[in-house]
């Protein structure tokens, strides 16, 4: 089975919307259509150049409809894949594939959420399911609390470790401009915030923010030509392993080891090529299964791989620059920052977070209840 | 009536509501499907058996949750006997010390006013002797 071709498209353009609280009555529509122009003007091309528009929201039940009639466009390809915050991998991998085979030629992915703004309880209310809805979990992070509970019991994995993560997310934030949390942040300060699924605090819950981003990608020969310096799309994979928490195979092992396996073989690299890791990190045991679960550290070992600092700024392995979904922002639906991120750092843009010499970026997508999850490793021209 | 025309939901509350915590057998693979359905996860099979679970399980996953105006409550990942697991509750004791690998027993409750649908709940074995 061929798939497509490492390094025959690259993202051109990516960019942020305003984030935070942005202006009262702006629409997700809105933020998807402020971080479009910026992403356009960002690579150089014009809105007329796009012909294939990927988009996904909670706010919109037609994703893509919706933003196509607000840009009038009427692309040849269009895609409102939603499997929840890896939506926008999923995206980048089938734009990839309508990239390569001249389906199209400039592709938008693109994601607004005005969900702080509006307040969660307005969103669309989660589906009730007849099997764990009357036992009152609140989803998200019931389940992934669940999978913490697992993790600590079946490898020693402890609620400090878990803070880490934390800890090491807002030490990058301190370093960028546009995060969501401006003040440092200490373990002990993590284990005394409110509990609010065992073993997760607050303080071990992603931010609840608006937000948009949008990216966009053509093919190697034209990207070439354009403002930036292009990160070259080098392997995707994606996959799911249930929707409902309590139909996920093994607690303690996500669909990231599918993906990651199949990004790495169609990337032709190995995880110690990684320069700079972005992983979707909705709660703090996110991280740690990612980093196991890809294989930067064995099954079970994640949460003494990030004691100490190490995925902090100065530590072993660069995680999540930006700050993540736990300190940056996360509008409900965060994978396309992790692209924009991973974008930045092979550009070099990224200023006092900036990792020296980084050639190869992976941003990692995760989705549901760590239900869908895929895996895309970018590079620069070097890595070609 | 073709199996695969009836709701499965409607099956698994009609033993419910005998006090019953039902789930499918699938011929084609021996292995237990849960939640039910109309066809077999992988295989296909619409050759699905109901059978009724002696109602003996694991604790496999647990938290509390901790409502800001209400009393925190167990949420728990339950492997039966069987071979299926499902959401439930460990109750008859504090939600905080339910542990995993715990053994539970099934027991079908029906909560609030009214005495709506019957709810699958479990607690420790021993206190249920």
């Amino acid at each position: 089975m061929n798939g497509a071709t490492r390094g025959s498209v690259a993202i051109v353009g990516v960019a942020e919307s305003d984030l935070g609280t942005v202006a009262a009555g702006l629409s997700a529509t809105d933020l998807m259509a402020q971080a479009t122009r910026r992403a356009l003007d960002d690579c150089g091309l014009a809105l007329e150049d796009i012909d294939a528009v990927f988009a996904a929201t909670s706010q919109a039940r037609m994703a893509s409809l919706s933003f196509c009639e607000y840009l009038g466009l009427a692309p040849r390809i269009q895609d409102a894949t939603n499997v929840g915050g890896s939506s926008f991998m999923f995206h980048l991998a089938h734009a990839h594939a309508a990239l390569e085979a001249k389906m199209c030629d400039v592709a938008l992915i693109a994601y607004g959420s005005t969900q702080r703004s509006v307040g969660r309880q307005n969103l669309s209310t989660p589906e009730f399911n007849p099997y764990e809805s009357p036992f009152r979990p609140v989803l998200p992070v019931t389940g992934y609390a669940l999978a913490a509970s697992r993790h600590m019991a079946e490898f020693g994995t402890t609620r400090e470790q878990l803070a880490e993560v934390a800890v090491a997310a807002r030490r990058w934030a301190l370093m960028h401009p546009a995060a969501f949390e401006r003040q440092p942040l200490t373990i002990a300060e993590v284990l005394a915030s409110r509990m609010v699924s065992d073993p997760l605090t607050v303080r071990d819950c992603c931010l609840v923010t608006d937000g948009g981003g949008a990216v966009i990608l053509t093919r190697a020969d034209r990207a070439r030509s354009l403002a930036k310096r292009p990160a070259f799309v080098l392997g995707t994979g994606a996959t799911s392993t249930h929707m409902q928490i309590s139909a996920m195979p093994n607690l303690t092992v996500t669909g990231a080891k599918r993906s990651g396996e199949l990004a790495f073989a169609m990337a032709k690299l190995a995880v110690s090529d990684i320069d700079v890791a972005e992983l979707y990190d909705a709660f703090t045991i996110n991280t740690i299964l990612f980093l196991e679960d890809l294989g930067f550290c064995p099954k079970g070992e994640g949460g003494r791989f990030v004691q100490d600092g190490a995925i902090a700024p100065g530590g072993a392995l660069p995680v999540n620059t930006n700050g993540g979904g736990l300190s940056y922002c996360h509008p409900g639906m965060y994978g396309i920052f992790l692209l924009i991120e991973a974008t930045r750092q092979i550009r070099g843009e990224c200023g006092a977070r900036q990792i020296k010499g980084c050639e190869v970026a992976l941003a990692h997508g995760n989705g549901g209840v760590l239900s869908s999850q895929a895996t895309i490793v970018l590079g620069s021209e070097a890595t070609l | 009536m073709d199996e695969i025309a009836q709701s499965p939901l409607a099956r698994y509350r009609e033993h419910l509501e005998r006090g019953e915590l039902a789930y499918q057998f699938d011929r084609a693979t021996g292995k237990a499907v849960f939640y039910p359905r109309v066809i077999a996860p992988k295989s296909g099979s619409p050759d699905l058996e109901w059978r009724v679970s002696a109602g003996i399980g694991t604790v496999y996953a647990t938290t509390v949750n901790h409502p800001r105006d209400a009393a925190s409550y167990n949420i728990a990942l339950i492997d039966l006997d069987e071979g299926f697991r499902m959401m439930s509750r460990v109750e008859a004791m504090e939600p905080t010390a339910v542990k995993i690998g715990m053994r539970v027993k099934l027991r079908v409750k029906r909560e609030g006013e009214g005495a709506a649908e019957p709810l699958p709940v479990f607690v420790p074995v021993e206190a249920s002797r």
